[in-house]
């Protein structure tokens, strides 16, 4: 497979049914023209330029210069070290715990104070600024998940814990939370899944005060893309396994030292280690419709070699699965956080704004669309909260997070639309953030891997 | 310690709702979704069952305990952690989801488990409590003129010594035929408005109260709704429920506490019928070898199996909502908000799900021989009574967006 396979960009969203009769090329001709004078005119060519500057920055340099070297230590083969599940308390409750809430409330701060004020300069620069993942590193997200005994602040599985501080963070927002989380997505899939070479290896540099990008790769740039069988595939060979393909929509792509890599190893998906570093790595910029402030990239692979035991859990698939689960759950927890900030935006504004001598709230038409909208935003987080506590207790949790993950993916999006909708032509200009949220919301159901609870 | 599963300490009570559904409602569903008007006769042994278990504390009711909160469940509050506690609002929203796997019509049908025992419960003092205890009550607020806006009945009653004389017309009293009592909606003095409606216990064996007629309706069969006549019907002076003095300022407050304890009831009701359809649906579909895969992205699979997906993600959400509005009214938080949602998503779920399901089964679906399309029927109700989809919505959003009712019209 070629690294250098450039996107499909160059057919404009056309069908290839599509054929150009004579009047289309003379308006082709045309518009090359015009496209290339408008530029000018305006006055736009520099920005332009920068623009694909910033999109394409990491396009295909190897990582080699930014990633550290991680010490290898710890016995390899031996089991690493493991939090116990939570309690099964056996009563319905909705109440967190008050370490939860504590956590809870400092990361609602920082997403009220640091990364909402940053959203729209990063979502246009497709980056996340030092300052903001610096802020989330020294409230320890990158070690939720890691065990105490390993430098983290985990006494068992917290899930819950990782679902609420996903909710809050995204509340914010939805890219630089995930930017924020990222790291701490691949620490914690080595403190659920590594060996205890593995995690001395790693988690020291999570744990302490540099702690380096990373990211957990599983989605590829394919149409009807599963998940469960990934194109990207790992060959044994020797003492090494090696690795060849392409995944799509990786936070942090450029700055990444380490990445946690989906792949099929003998008709079974795995997850893989993989240093920047290593040869044949490649980033190539992979900006979206949202989450842009993620600094999404792709992640091509091209024959990488890796150590036989930077396999990542076990090679049955299982562990793969459940890595794909608690994706999903994290993704869920973020959608409930950026459909709860539609509705903090929309509440005053539909009060506010006045149409025919009243306000617009004033209206059923309206007013049932918020309602609507905060009683679907309240059964997503009950079917988020589900699936988390049964995973933090250590349940069977794939029918809870896979009907979780389907209605955020479709309510989610509802409440992206119509947050839209009710600030009418406001909401689809910059002023407002909404039209941000709604690009934001179609990740849901598109994304997988990238954040993990 | 966040947990969404059901309590462990009703889990008995779970099964125990499930076996009385399976092997005493299914078997007569069909029979008295045929036989409207017939009295289920079957159910005064279940009730006396009921009755039996409640005494002796093994259970909190197999039934629709809208009452709740027997010697039993007093007992079982000691087990909860001190904090947090699941006790009547969610024994009887789960056991009533249960029954309504068994039958909608039936449960509602269920003697001494009427609509007007969670009225009296929830407003009624001590001594009628006492007096009303064993009472089966029907609720009567529809009239033929107002449904929604129950602020504006006409039903009158006037004080008149030591009683209050009724006069008015009741439509659509759930077991107005059959119960012995029902509570009724009338006003003081219309000109004061929602304040001066009480809500009066009529039994029914009061001269001037008479059941004009049943309805035949689309579905709930086995349950009778009746129109019931009050004329010069006197009723003592202390059956009135609630305080007797015209407060303007309280306003519809107390008629209105009804309400926020039943809607997630009705809501459970919805969320049972549903799961009804969607546990013979799925062995239907994989029958018809259609297996549903909660790993592989929906748009992947059978069609068919992904629709399954929506629909049960739909249910699971409309369960959830009604378990948190139940669970806040055991731990004693205002629960308006949260019922009224929980009777929103489960009203439109309840519908979306089952005629999803007839639709999935197609002529299976729709045919009399199996049970989807009445359940597709039966589900209908739950999206208009104890307050409609759209009264539902008018109170979230007044509560959301924080607008009067002059306001938010």
């Amino acid at each position: 497979m070629s690294t250098t396979k450039p996107q499909r960009t160059s057919r404009h969203g056309l069908a290839s049914t599509e054929r150009r009769d004579p009047i289309g090329y003379a308006v082709a001709a045309l518009g090359a023209v015009a496209r290339s004078d408008l530029i000018d005119r305006l006055g736009l060519r520099k920005q332009t330029e920068q623009a694909v500057f910033t999109l394409t920055r990491g396009g295909f340099t190897t990582m080699g210069a930014a990633g550290r070297t991680f010490k290898r230590a710890g016995k390899r083969g031996a089991a690493g070290a493991r939090v116990p599940a939570a309690s099964r308390p056996g009563v319905f409750d909705l109440t967190p715990t008050e370490d939860e809430q504590m956590l809870v409330d400092v990361v609602a701060e920082l997403a009220t104070d640091v990364l909402r004020p940053a959203a729209q300069d990063a979502d246009e620069a497709c980056e996340a600024p030092a300052e903001v993942l610096q802020a989330g590193h020294e409230l320890g997200l990158p070690t939720l998940g890691v065990p105490e005994s390993l430098g983290g602040i985990s006494e068992e599985r917290s899930a819950t814990a990782g679902a609420l501080v996903a909710e809050a963070l995204a509340r914010g927002d939805l890219g630089l939370a995930v930017a924020s989380l990222a790291p701490g997505a691949v620490a914690t899939a080595i403190s659920l899944w590594g060996t205890d070479a593995q995690q001395q290896t790693y988690l020291p540099a999570f744990t302490g005060d540099d702690v380096p990008a990373a990211a957990l790769a599983l989605t590829e740039p394919t149409v009807l893309f599963d998940v469960l069988s990934p194109a990207t595939t790992a060959r044994a060979e020797g003492a090494e396994y090696v690795l060849d393909g392409t995944k799509a929509l990786v936070p942090l792509a450029s700055t990444a030292e380490l990445f946690v890599v989906g792949a099929d190893l003998d008709g079974s998906p795995a997850l893989f280690l993989v240093e920047s570093g290593t040869e044949g790595v490649g980033i190539e910029a992979d900006p979206a419709m949202g989450v842009r402030a993620a600094g999404l990239g792709r992640l091509h692979l091209d024959g990488v070699r890796i150590p036989a035991e930077n396999l990542l859990g076990a090679a049955d698939g299982t562990t793969y699965a459940e890595c794909v689960r608690l994706s999903r759950l994290a993704w869920c927890a973020l959608g409930v956080g950026v459909g709860q900030a539609v509705l903090d935006y929309v509440t005053p504004y539909v009060k506010e704004r006045k149409a025919f001598g009243e306000p617009v709230a004033h209206r059923q038409s309206v007013a049932f669309m918020v309602a609507t909208m905060a009683t679907e935003l309240q059964a997503m987080r009950l079917l988020t909260y589900k699936a988390a506590s049964r995973a933090a207790q250590g349940r069977d949790f794939a029918r809870e997070v896979a009907l979780a993950r389907k209605a955020c993916a479709e309510h989610g999006m509802r409440i992206g639309l119509d947050g839209v909708q009710l600030l009418g032509g406001h909401g689809f200009v910059k002023d407002h953030p909404v039209e941000r949220w709604y690009r934001d919301l179609r990740a849901l159901g598109v994304m997988e891997g990238a954040v993990l609870v | 310690m966040i947990n969404l599963d059901a309590p462990k300490k009703h889990r008995a009570l779970i099964d125990q709702a499930h076996q009385v559904a399976m092997n005493m409602l299914r078997p007569i569903s069909r029979k008295y979704d045929k036989a409207e008007h017939e009295y289920p006769k079957e159910l005064d042994m279940l009730a006396a069952m009921i009755d039996g278990l409640s005494e002796s504390g093994a259970a909190n009711g197999a039934g629709a305990s809208g009452v709740g909160g027997g010697e039993a469940e007093k007992k079982k509050r000691a087990d909860d952690d001190g904090r947090t506690k699941n006790g009547a609002n969610m024994a009887s929203a789960l056991s009533i989801a249960e029954m309504c796997w068994g039958d909608v019509g039936l449960l509602l049908s269920m003697p001494r488990q009427g609509l007007g025992n969670s009225a009296i419960a929830a407003v009624a003092n001590a001594e009628q409590r006492e007096r009303f205890a064993g009472v089966w009550a029907g609720m009567a607020i529809t009239e033929p003129a107002v449904g929604s806006d129950s602020a504006n009945i006409s039903t009158t009653a006037v004080k008149d010594g030591d009683s209050y004389v009724i006069n008015g017309e009741k439509i659509y009293v759930t077991a107005g035929g059959r119960c012995d009592a029902v509570v009724v909606w009338a006003t003081l003095d219309k000109s004061l408005g929602r304040a001066a409606i009480k809500s009066f216990v009529v039994p029914k064996d009061t001269p001037g109260m008479r059941v004009e007629r049943l309805e035949h309706k689309l579905g709930i069969k086995a349950s009778d709704t009746a129109t019931i006549i009050f004329d010069d019907c006197r009723v003592p002076a202390e059956n009135l429920l609630g305080s007797p003095e015209v407060d303007v300022k309280q306003g519809f407050g107390g008629a209105m506490a009804t309400f926020d304890n039943t809607r997630p009831l009705v809501a459970a009701m919805a969320v049972g019928c549903a799961r009804a359809a969607l546990d013979l649906t799925r062995e239907l579909l994989a029958d018809a070898g259609v297996e549903i895969d909660y790993d592989r992205p929906a748009q992947l699979q059978p069609a068919a199996a992904a629709k399954f997906l929506e629909l049960e993600s739909e249910w699971e959400g409309a369960q959830l909502l009604t378990m948190q509005a139940a669970w806040m009214a055991d731990n004693r938080k205002p629960n308006s908000l949260e019922a009224s949602m929980a009777k929103a998503k489960a009203g439109r779920v309840g519908s979306a799900v089952t005629l999803g399901c007839v639709e999935l089964c197609g002529a299976v679906g729709y045919g009399e021989g199996e049970l989807l399309e009445k359940w597709a029927r039966d589900s209908k109700i739950l999206d208009i009574f104890e307050g409609t989809q759209q009264i539902q919505q008018l109170i979230i959003a007044r509560r959301v967006l924080g607008l009067s009712s002059a306001e938010l019209k």
